[in-house]
């Protein structure tokens, strides 16, 4: 028989079982739905890791001014990190690799009648070593220009594109707060994230920004890398250790000062997002076996139900494949069709939770073909007992069915 | 199903021509259908032979028995036997889908045009009288022209006038050539036929 006829059929059947067909329906459409959600998750979870270590590099750890977070309002007093905190750091704790001292805030600059809006971060070369920044053009600052805080800048490509257009850029001078600076290097695009445009800002050493233009004498920030993984802890402790005893923090009391771990935070993370996939990944394993059965269930039904149906077609010269494999389409088109649904209300909760959730959702095409496949395999799987039931009837028996 | 095995059919020994019109009569419960259903190739015998065209069908397969169905044997039931969710004209197409015929509405149309059905294609089984609904099952019998036509009580359920319509179709098939075999209780269907088999508790009685 043909295929397009046998469709016919089934969706018919479907059709005038609306209620019992979608009930069926349901359990694969959980099942699926919970598929696509939890790959999406996972594979949002990957690339925010990829993301994050492309920008903030690896095995960095951050240590700011003021008290623990409380709530997302840092407390205390913002002035007590130095660059002196930060050479002491440097020599006596072991495992660091490179360290830079930050002080960044945003402010408006110009080159001849053009203005912009961007952020001056003044660090030392180790900054661009950590974060991953490259220079595209000239050279970036040394240690003899932090040492004479001179008046030199790298400037990131939005900012370039902002300023000089097409035109050259290094070795032109432009004006932040009111000072003359040289630019000497332009860094290589690094690309928008979903948090900030980090092309968007211009380093100076950080002894100019001290002196020249925030006039402050403390750092925001002090941006350390670590050797490798496993001396995370023991670098934490040894900053700990340095700087309470540096900041005369007596025992017990609460230090003046934060360390981010972002390795951690990643893992913490993955974890929560571990934690959900294996709860997705249950109840889409549950949901497809009960689907499954509620689908042999109702092919079962359905077959007891149209044995004259069968015995009729048989009669007409209907081979017990044709039986078999009507039967079996039967059964593929209530899961595939609760496969499709069930992928679009996946999406659409990777798309909420991505909006309203912490978790970033991604969804790839091999999400989609995953969900696919398995709701087939899951009708082909349990649509075979009813269907071979189908067509092993005897003809005869069939057609005397009341 | 259960209660050991029935002896339902013994010493029948029968022999129809090609195109021959013959009924079956008998007694309710004398084996005329169990008869009916191993000469429509539905049943086999568990002793004894039956060859269709010179083909022993005892020892088919299957596939072979269903092909049988399929292209030689056309069958018309008491109680019509049509598919509820379908139209008229795609109950006719049934036997053509399992042939593997493509295009097969312009057949269809033909055979519900000649059982006088062409204005009813559309409709469904519940939306049709009892006669029109057997031009239906005669329709589909005879849409793969196949060289027998079997009828088991084809005009039980109907009325003496809608009948004698039905009969006057299977006339007609007849004059074309097609071998007939109906079951019947009614001496004025059987009055159309050339002979008359009567059966008694599964013997053929003379
Ligand atoms: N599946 C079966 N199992 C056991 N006995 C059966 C079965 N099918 C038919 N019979 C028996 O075989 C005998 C003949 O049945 P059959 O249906 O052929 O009679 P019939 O001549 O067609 O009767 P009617 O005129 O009422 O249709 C009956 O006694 C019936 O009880
Ligand atoms: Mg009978």
């Amino acid at each position: 028989m043909l295929f397009f006829q046998i469709l016919r059929t089934a969706f018919r059947g479907i059709v005038a079982n609306k209620m019992r067909t979608s009930l069926t329906m349901l359990g694969i459409i959980i099942g699926v739905g919970a598929i696509i959600a939890m790959l999406s998750l996972g594979e949002g979870a990957k690339q925010q890791v990829i993301e994050s270590m492309s920008r903030f590099g690896t095995n960095v750890l951050r240590v700011r001014p003021g008290m623990a977070r409380m709530g997302h309002v840092r407390t205390g007093r913002v002035e007590t990190l130095t660059l002196d905190d930060a050479e002491a750091l440097k020599k006596e704790v072991p495992g660091i690799r490179f360290l830079s001292p930050v002080v960044a805030s945003s402010i408006q600059v110009k080159y001849s009648n053009r203005n912009a809006g961007t952020l001056i971060t003044g660090t030392t070369p180790e900054y661009i070593e950590i974060n991953n920044f490259k220079v595209a053009e000239g050279s970036f600052f040394e240690q003899t220009d932090i040492k004479l805080a001179r008046r030199v800048a790298a400037i990131g490509s939005t900012v370039r594109k902002e300023l000089f257009g097409e035109g050259p850029a290094v070795g032109e001078e432009m004006k932040i707060e009111g000072q003359t600076f040289t630019v000497i290097a332009v860094m290589e695009t690094k690309g928008q994230t979903s948090f900030s445009d980090p092309d968007d800002q211009i380093f100076i050493p950080v002894t100019t920004s001290q002196r020249r233009v925030f006039f402050q004498d403390y750092v925001n920030d002090i941006n350390i890398q670590v050797e490798e993984a496993s001396l995370i802890p023991s670098v934490k402790e040894g900053i700990e250790r340095v700087l309470r005893d540096r900041h005369r923090i007596a025992p017990g009391a609460e230090s003046d000062f934060t360390i981010r771990d972002f390795t951690e935070m990643m893992m913490a993370m993955q974890e929560t997002t571990r934690t959900f996939t294996v709860l997705l990944s249950g109840i889409a394993a549950v949901s497809l076996l009960v689907g499954g059965i509620g689908v042999m269930n109702i092919m079962l039904v359905s077959v007891t139900e149209r044995t004259r149906e069968i015995g009729i077609r048989m009669a007409v010269g209907a081979r017990r494949k044709d039986i078999l494999r009507q039967f079996l389409i039967e059964a593929l088109v209530i899961t595939v069709s609760g496969g499709l649904i069930g992928i679009a209300s996946g999406v659409a909760i990777a798309s909420l939770i991505s909006r309203f959730g912490e978790w970033d959702t991604v969804i790839t095409f091999w999400s989609i073909a995953l969900g696919f496949c398995f709701s087939a395999l899951v009708g082909l799987v349990f649509g075979i007992y009813p269907a071979r039931k189908a067509s092993l009837m005897d003809p005869i028996e069939a057609l005397r069915y009341e | 199903m259960g209660g050991g095995p029935v002896e339902v059919l013994s010493s029948v020994d029968l022999d129809i021509k090609k195109g021959e019109f013959v009924t079956i009569m008998g007694p309710s419960g004398s084996g005329k259908s169990s008869l009916m259903n191993i000469i429509g190739c539905l049943d086999r015998p568990t002793e004894g032979s039956y060859s269709l065209n010179g083909v022993r069908v005892d020892s088919m397969d299957e596939d072979s028995l269903a092909a049988a169905r399929n292209r030689n044997i056309g069958f018309v039931f008491q109680s019509f036997n049509l598919l509820a969710r379908h139209t008229a004209i795609e109950n006719v197409e049934l036997p053509l889908f399992y042939a593997g015929i493509d295009g097969s509405e312009a057949l269809a149309k033909e055979a519900l045009k000649e059982v006088g059905l062409e204005r009813r294609m559309k409709h469904r089984p519940n939306e049709l009288s009892g006669g029109e609904r057997q031009r239906v099952a005669i329709a589909r019998a005879i849409v793969l022209n196949p060289p027998i036509i079997l009828g088991d009580e084809p005009t039980g359920n109907l009325d003496s006038r809608t009948g004698k319509e039905i009969m006057a179709l299977f006339d007609g098939l007849h004059a074309k050539g097609t071998t007939l075999i109906l079951v019947t209780h009614d001496p004025n269907v059987a009055a159309y036929s050339q002979r008359v088999i009567n059966i008694k508790d599964g013997k053929v009685v003379l």
